[in-house]
């Protein structure tokens, strides 16, 4: 079946039977929604959509939605996760495995409709689980997953399935839809037991703490996130057995095994580097590439082993903090210091706005690093692909 | 006192429990009480951040009904989510489908009016299942009486030192003029209309109902913490608060003292008025004056 990455995402919440779909138009989001609709209309999905007046509205439908017991499903992207902010630690707070899918859009100004992953990464300490996925065949099996993820009692967090908008969220794109009945055995009913508004047992969600209670409360979230790594991984791989895909759970290597320099990398921009690392390797020059497929929980460990034997890892942001550089770089960094041998870091900054990064300008930027770190050239560690002025 | 016959289908059983932390002499619990006597245990509420979302919030919880806080600007929003799955949980067998579940936010008059204008009108424009009551006390008492949109003209707040320059937000009009099935003004100080409106929202099949409750503040409007209800009261009759109900579009009062007082003798008790001048009170009357005669009060 051919899907846009935004119709692979509410087929994936159709086949996980979401039940409850709060939501609010935005470019590029928007035409998940309208799928979620025309299911719900023809019957394929049963399920009550909710057309908030705002973004900020949506997580807190959200949130009493899934509090009151229904499986739900949101999406959203850009201003409108901004907007959302104050909610996304309320869902994670106390602890509703909520899943949204996010189509990445940068944030204004200048205003445009173009992908970055500022928007989602601007979320990072909301306490929610972060996957970046690249095409419309992960983007339905990962939803379907983040369910499977976010409901199991070691977790109970929410997740965001991120990939960019218009070139991943409008792309026409072969999927193989996973059987329903297949679906429905990898991904049981939700059941909540941990919080749930009813009459039946009373609980107040959200209390009042004093800071006798505030630490444990945050504690628990942190050993949940770490809980979730393995989850995720288990998830990943039993979805592998039933339905003969996988992702490699949370970072997914290319060529790696023999590789002296990587480039990491999230979303799209994981295939360009593919591309990168099998022409480099023509070439003779050992070339692999990692993409970090879950950004929280950030998978330290992991990443250590899998970078252990490098000589140079770089690093692709497609966002930036401004002040200090790329988001990803920062918790690269910071990951792999405490290793007694690291590889030389490099980030560049690159893509911000639905800037096309082409082969071409992969293959020369990971040339030009390789050639700085060999005849150690001390340069600014976080660079900037394809700005005006700067080249 | 509340007439019997009024309250005789009441639950004896409190709700809403002694030993909270509002502060003495508020009207809030009182509020509280006869809310939830009158949608009983088998009710969800939404809270926004407000005074009254306090006593239910603070462990141990002194409310016998669930409640969700999700941030200042949500309790309307909350109902929507909670209504929608209540329903499709009852679609889908996963609840009885007969059993009625009452949905119902409390929310404060910056909550209601301010922060959460747009989640409540939208709320309402969906029609969405549930009765929301405004918890007016005319300020942001909570962060330390700070002027909202529903604080009176000329009102002193630690926020208009010389008096607020703007009139109050005529809110119950402007809900009305979204056309939901159920608009009504009421005040801490008439437990029996409250009741009778309380129940009549409380008994609609579906839509969005809202109950806007004036609640007078003993530590806010600066007057003794056992004059609340007779601050209340004083309100209602002097014309500066009007008690009505709007149903399917027609506006009808449900009070009228018999000679209505003048507004000096309800400003004159209250620290938040004590800075006005005789000139001011009369522009206060004449406003006043002009507004009853609207409705033949």
């Amino acid at each position: 079946m051919m899907l846009t990455g935004n119709y692979a995402a509410a087929y994936g919440a159709k086949l996980a039977r979401v039940e409850a779909v709060p939501v609010y138009p935005i470019t590029p989001q928007t035409t998940v929604m309208e799928k979620i609709i025309e299911l719900i209309k023809t019957g394929e999905l049963e399920a009550e959509y909710i057309p908030l007046e705002s973004e900020h509205s949506v997580m807190a439908a959200a949130i009493a939605a899934e509090a009151t017991g229904a499986r739900v499903f949101t999406a959203s992207s850009s201003q409108g996760i901004a907007y959302m902010h104050e909610n996304l630690f309320v869902a994670s707070g106390l602890r509703l495995p909520i899943v949204l899918a996010l189509a990445n859009r940068c944030l204004s100004p200048p205003i445009s409709i173009y992908p970055d992953h500022s928007d989602s990464l601007a979320q990072r300490d909301t306490g929610w689980i972060q996957y970046y996925v690249e095409n419309a065949q992960e983007i339905v099996d990962t939803v379907i997953q983040s369910y499977r993820v976010s409901e199991n009692k070691e977790v109970l967090l929410p997740v965001a399935v991120c990939y960019e908008g218009l070139i991943v969220s409008h792309f026409l794109e072969p999927v193989e839809l996973p059987d329903q009945r297949l679906v429905d055995q990898f991904l049981p009913p939700y059941e909540p037991q941990h919080v749930l508004l009813s009459p039946k047992k009373v609980m107040h969600l959200s209390v009042y703490v004093s800071d006798q209670y505030f630490m444990e409360y945050k504690y628990q979230q942190q050993e949940a996130m770490e809980n979730a790594k393995r989850v995720i991984e288990e998830v990943d791989q039993e979805f592998g057995e039933k339905f003969g895909r996988t992702y490699g759970g949370l970072l997914q290597p290319y060529r790696m095994d023999d590789a002296e320099v990587a480039i990491l990398a999230m979303g799209s921009n994981c295939g360009l580097a593919r591309m990168a690392v099998d022409d480099f390797r023509k070439e003779g020059i050992p070339l692999g590439s990692v993409k970090l497929r879950v950004f929280r929980p950030f998978p330290e460990e992991e990443l250590r082993a899998m970078t252990k034997n490098l000589k140079l890892l770089i690093v692709l942001d497609r966002d930036v903090s401004i002040g200090m550089g790329g988001i990803v770089y920062s918790e690269v960094a910071g990951s792999l210091y405490p290793m007694k041998s690291k590889p030389a870091l490099v980030n560049y900054i690159v893509g911000l706005g639905g800037r096309v990064l082409t082969l071409d300008r992969l293959k020369a930027l990971t040339r030009d690093a390789i050639t700085c770190t060999k005849e150690e050239r001390q340069e600014r560690s976080v660079r900037w692909v394809g700005v005006r002025g700067l080249e | 006192m509340i007439r019997k016959e009024i309250a005789q289908d009441l639950p004896r059983r409190e709700y809403f429990k002694g030993g909270h932390t509002l502060c003495p002499g508020c009207p809030g619990g009182i509020l509280w009480r006869l809310v939830t006597k009158v949608m009983g245990e088998n009710s969800i509420s939404t809270l926004g951040a407000t005074c009254i979302s306090l006593p239910p919030a603070i462990f141990p919880s002194v409310l016998d009904i669930p409640s969700i806080y999700v941030s200042m600007a949500t309790p309307a929003p909350l109902i929507s989510g909670v209504s929608a799955a209540l329903r499709i949980l009852k679609r889908k067998g996963k609840l009885a489908k007969d059993e009625k579940i009452n949905v119902f936010a409390m929310a404060g008059d910056g909550g209601t009016a301010d922060i959460g204008f747009a989640g409540l009108s939208g709320a309402a424009e969906r029609n969405d299942d549930g009765t929301y009551f405004c918890f007016d006390n005319e300020a942001y008492m909570n962060t330390g009486i700070q002027r909202s949109s529903l604080t009176p003209e000329k009102t002193w707040t630690t926020s208009t030192l010389e008096g607020k320059s703007q009139p109050k937000k005529n809110l119950p009009l402007i809900m009305a003029a979204h056309g939901i099935p159920y608009v009504a003004t009421a005040s801490v100080g008439f437990p029996d209309d409250f009741i009778v409106k309380a129940k009549k929202a409380r008994d609609m099949e579906g839509g969005f109902r809202y109950i806007h409750v004036h609640s007078p503040c003993p530590t806010g409007w600066r007057f003794p913490e056992k004059k609340a209800i007779e601050m209340a009261r004083l309100a209602v009759d002097c014309g500066m608060w009007l008690l009505y109900e709007v149903t399917q579009g027609d506006l009808t009062l449900t009070y009228r003292p018999a000679r209505r007082k003048p507004v000096e003798e309800y400003l004159s008790k209250q620290g938040r008025f004590s800075h006005l001048s005789k000139t001011e009170i009369e522009e206060i009357q004449a406003k006043v004056d002009r507004e009853c005669r609207k409705y033949d009060f």
